[in-house]
């Protein structure tokens, strides 16, 4: 099975909120130097693509569009186990929405042949838009399953465990297929190896642009966005907790006492 | 044409709670944009309690093979009656179903999309919709516009309060012609598994209390169940709970999983990052245990208790037990 993950790179999504700060001007996080990680379902993605193909051979790619600093997380890829890297990186990209983003994804997967599976992360770590993935597989013109938290395969056939409200479903499905992937016990990302760490350093990574992918200028960038983001604000935190004192069956008594006058219970 | 348009449910005879939710962002939207509501139905149903809600019309794609959820077959059909209303702004629900759809109908309708959306307003003589949602894990909210119509919008579970009754009450029903054929269905649903602990809906809950890596291993969730039992309440997780395999995914509280807006949360062994505290922003009292003094939980718990939850829970769930008479 060939297998494509889609990986973005994004500011560390764990960052304490109080060091988290607005650019104003661009409506985005502040990069602040904090550190550049993948996206992390993405990772969890890139685990499920690589147990697949332990368990049935292939070949894993990972592809991301962004700045040229996303080689890095490209290189975590290959240092985690995929065979194959590409980065799509153009300043005309810039300000792209998840349409933008989409239509030069597919034109990189295409160019790396048309896999078996695609995977994306269900969101991701920063604006948590839940579309590219979706609009990739629309771009592709194949079926999307999201939300997939587990995948089993026999013959051709693919059996995926989405997540819903009240428990899950399994859906079946023959690729070409797009699946958004969810954390699970299952695939929880492996930590590469130093060794693999050091050759996928050495490992040359094709860069693209929009033009060597033959997007249509008119796909991309600022000029063909659908929406607009107008501001960015950051909510107000009270911190107003009553801490309960003393000995365990003391804090009990107190706090069941504030409860009821809350009419909380 | 009413140009504003909600992608509806009918449980039992009546419109579903999120479909109720997506009513009162549909009327704040007409009032301001000056168009009617419409509500789309796929399958059947009787759409005629829909008409209290101040919705004109209901359009209708009744095929057979609506009747089970596959993507494929529920976005041709939702493409059809989306055009057939003649839909400027489509309200789908932020949920599982409109996770799966959302952006592939937007793709279809060479529509936008803005998910999650947690406020609408109506801006300025333009009268542009303006919607917020939350960003960077809830570390920040954004204002976002359409640039053009139409435009897909969800609105993050259990944030808008259900619609109440407005209107004369009266509309029509409009049937929209459409035949699928089973080909057309590219995947397949083979299984649905049901997997609550308690017995009560974690969304409907109006106590949850919920566990994180702090519990230690899965046995720490009996004591969880335990006190949501005594409290008629359902128990919740961070998605380090869920993400360890000690309880299911569906109890994920959070940017991810589940957004709950209990009377009372109860949050025990969780540190508070930001994308568990986004499913809980509509909990009136939330009361954190935490062995830590320093954990970010208690910026936005009311009440909290510093300790082993080890130590806390076992007289918690006494007490409780004496005043619950159970
Ligand atoms: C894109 C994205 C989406 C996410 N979505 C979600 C989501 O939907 N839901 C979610 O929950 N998280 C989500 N997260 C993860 C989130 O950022 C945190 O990693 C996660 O919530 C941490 O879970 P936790 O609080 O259980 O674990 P930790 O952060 O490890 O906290 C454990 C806490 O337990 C306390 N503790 C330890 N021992 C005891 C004891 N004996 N008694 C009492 N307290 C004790 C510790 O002091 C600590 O505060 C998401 C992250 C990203 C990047
Ligand atoms: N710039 C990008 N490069 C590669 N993959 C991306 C990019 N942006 C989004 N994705 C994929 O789409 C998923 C969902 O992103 P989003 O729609 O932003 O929530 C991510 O988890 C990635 O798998």
């Amino acid at each position: 099975m060939r297998i494509v993950v889609c990986v973005k790179q994004i500011i560390d999504p764990e960052l304490p909120a109080s060091q988290f700060r607005i650019d104003a001007s661009s409506n985005r996080q502040r990069p602040n130097g904090h550190p550049l990680v993948i996206s992390p379902y993405d990772e969890n993605a890139l685990e499920v693509a690589l147990r697949l193909k332990e368990k049935a051979g292939g070949t894993v790619a990972v592809v991301s569009a962004g700045e040229p600093s996303a080689i890095s997380a490209l290189r975590k890829g290959l240092a985690m186990g995929a065979d194959e890297a590409a980065l799509i990186s153009d300043p005309a990209l810039d300000g792209s929405d998840a349409f933008g983003l989409a239509a030069a994804l597919a034109r990189g997967i295409q160019k790396l042949g048309i896999p078996d599976l695609v995977l994306c992360g269900c969101e991701s770590g920063d604006w948590a838009d839940r579309t590219v993935g979706p609009i990739l597989a629309e771009a592709l013109n194949i079926p999307c399953v999201s939300f997939v938290a587990q995948v089993d395969g026999e013959d051709g056939r693919l059996r995926m465990r989405r997540v819903v409200e009240e428990g899950y479903e399994v859906w079946e499905g023959a690729p070409p297929l797009l699946l958004t992937i969810l954390s699970h016990e299952s695939n929880i990302p492996r930590y590469p190896k130093v060794k693999d760490i050091m050759t996928a350093s050495r490992r040359s990574i094709p860069t693209w642009s929009a033009a060597d992918l033959g997007v249509e200028a008119g796909d991309i960038g600022k000029a063909a966005i659908r929406t607009e983001v107008q501001q960015l604000t950051l909510p107000s935190r009270e911190s107003r907790c009553e801490l309960m004192d003393g000995e365990p069956a003391q804090q009990v008594t107190t706090l069941i006492t504030k409860l009821r006058e809350r009419k909380a219970i | 044409m009413p140009g504003i348009f909600v992608f509806g449910t009918i449980e039992n005879g009546i419109p579903s709670r999120s479909t109720l939710e997506l009513l009162t962002g549909a009327q704040r939207l007409a009032a301001g944009l000056q168009e009617g509501v419409s509500v789309g139905l796929l399958g059947p149903g009787d759409g005629a309690s829909l008409y209290r809600y101040g919705v004109e019309a209901v359009y209708r794609a009744n095929d057979p093979l609506l009747k089970e959820y596959q993507a494929d077959l529920y976005l041709l059909a939702l493409q059809r009656i989306a055009q057939a209303a003649g839909a400027k702004v489509l309200l789908l629900p932020g949920d599982s179903l409109g996770r799966d759809l959302a952006a592939r109908l937007a793709f279809r309708l060479k529509a936008g999309v803005v998910t999650d959306v947690i406020e609408i307003d109506i801006e300025g003589p333009e009268k542009m919709p303006r919607f917020t949602r939350p960003v960077y894990g809830g570390k920040a909210a954004a204002v976002i516009v359409p640039k053009r119509f139409p435009v897909v919008v969800t609105l993050k579970p259990r944030t808008f309060d259900p619609a109440g009754p407005m209107g004369q009450g009266k509309g029509k029903e409009v049937p929209v012609e459409i035949s699928l054929d089973p080909a057309q269905a590219r995947t397949r649903m083979a299984e649905r598994v049901q997997e609550e602990t308690t017995g009560v809906k974690l969304e409907d809950a109006p106590a949850v209390v919920s566990g994180g890596r702090g519990l230690g291993g899965p046995e720490g969730f009996t004591l969880l169940v335990e006190l949501a039992r005594v409290l008629k309440g359902a128990v919740g997780a961070s998605r380090a709970a869920t993400d360890a395999g000690w309880v299911p995914s569906s109890m994920q509280v959070g940017q991810t999983g589940k957004t709950v807006s209990p009377d009372l949360y109860i949050a025990v062994g969780i540190s508070g990052a930001t994308q568990h505290v986004a499913g809980i922003s509509g909990a009136k009292t939330i009361v954190a245990i935490n062995a830590d003094p320093e954990a970010p939980i208690f910026k936005v718990a009311h009440l909290g208790i510093v300790g082993d939850y080890k130590a806390i829970l076992p007289p918690l769930i006494a007490k409780c037990r004496e005043l619950m008479g159970s």
